[in-house]
């Protein structure tokens, strides 16, 4: 498969993205620079963390203006894979191809840490390598992923399983006591109704090595294979 | 023309900076505060651009960037080039 993982100014964690898809998983990876449009030769765009444009405004809305986004908004209109992972996540959010916002974190810090979290929807193109409940070990890194989205949104989206992953303990309980940022319901990680566009705050490009402490980031990428 | 644009977080989102500056308050001895919330003001300036145009472009900035309607709100208010209020 094709994979674009898009390069705004600012991104940081393109080269993980890269490297993920890369090595562990032997794709045909490319960057593609914000300013590009073309989206064509490809099957999944990777729209990676970092701090585009320095996180002014809000975190993710100036880069939603990029050339780039207007293409990825026709790729996943016609059913492409989209995922975006952490300021990915935040800049779906703000292009409208994710419900919800991502808000400053309940206790104002930036979290860099490895939590658990757990697979609510293993039937999907981002998931159907893991189990149903399974429980992953993966970093998050961000001072703005309190996941934050009206009661009827969070019903609609509990009510489609658009929610894939939650925040949880050892034993895979979604607690108040393991919400690292204040995210409604624990909410770590959502997709869209139709299924091919995700976001999550942690990051599977972080963990995909027993090295890294974890490997469980190859679950998710390794699901992508399978979403044609 | 200026249009001076006020956005805070809608009512009942959890203000996370507006609550730790009341804590700050509190323990400077500021205790009859009862909430903070903390918004950004943007200011824009138009040159010589009548009010009502000014109104428009300004609700359009705000609708598709300056502010997001899942989470804030925002108030546009029109100075003239001296500062006072349109």
């Amino acid at each position: 498969m094709k994979f674009a993982v898009i390069v705004f100014p600012g991104s940081n964690c393109d080269h993980d993205c890269y490297y993920a898809l890369k090595h562990p998983l032997q794709q045909d990876v490319s960057f593609v620079w914000h300013k590009e449009t073309n989206l064509k030769p490809f099957d999944v765009v990777v729209l990676p963390g970092g701090f585009s444009y320095g996180d002014y405004l809000r975190t993710g809305s100036i880069a939603r203006f990029s050339p780039v986004m207007q293409s990825v908004v026709d790729f996943a209109a016609k059913g492409g894979i989209v995922i975006g992972i952490c300021n990915g996540f935040q800049i779906l959010c703000e292009a409208g191809l994710l419900p919800g916002a991502l808000m400053r974190n309940t206790n104002l810090k930036y979290i860099c840490d490895y939590v658990k979290v757990r697979v609510e929807n293993s039937k999907t193109a981002f998931t159907n390598q893991c189990g149903s409940g399974e429980i992953l070990d993966i970093p998050i890194a961000h001072a703005d992923g309190r996941y934050h989205a009206d009661s009827d949104t969070l019903k609609e989206l509990h009510d489609n399983q658009q929610v894939l992953f939650k925040y949880c303990d050892l034993n895979g309980f979604v607690t108040d006591q393991v919400n690292p940022n204040g995210s409604a319901d624990n909410i770590a990680g959502i997709c869209n109704k139709q299924g091919n566009v995700m976001g999550m705050m942690p990051h599977p490009d972080r963990c995909y090595e027993p090295v890294l402490n974890s490997d469980h980031g190859v679950k998710i990428f390794g699901s992508l294979l399978n979403s044609r | 023309m200026t249009a001076r644009i006020h956005i805070t977080l809608k009512k009942g989102i959890l203000d996370a900076e507006g609550k730790a500056v009341l804590q700050a308050l509190n323990n400077l001895g500021v205790d009859k505060v009862e909430e903070v919330r903390v918004g950004k003001v943007i200011e824009l300036n138009f040159g010589h651009v009548q009010a009502q145009q000014a109104r428009e472009l300004a609700e359009q900035a705000c609708q598709k960037l300056l502010a997001n309607p899942v989470i804030e709100e925002y108030e546009i208010q029109l100075l003239n080039d001296d500062g006072g209020e349109k």
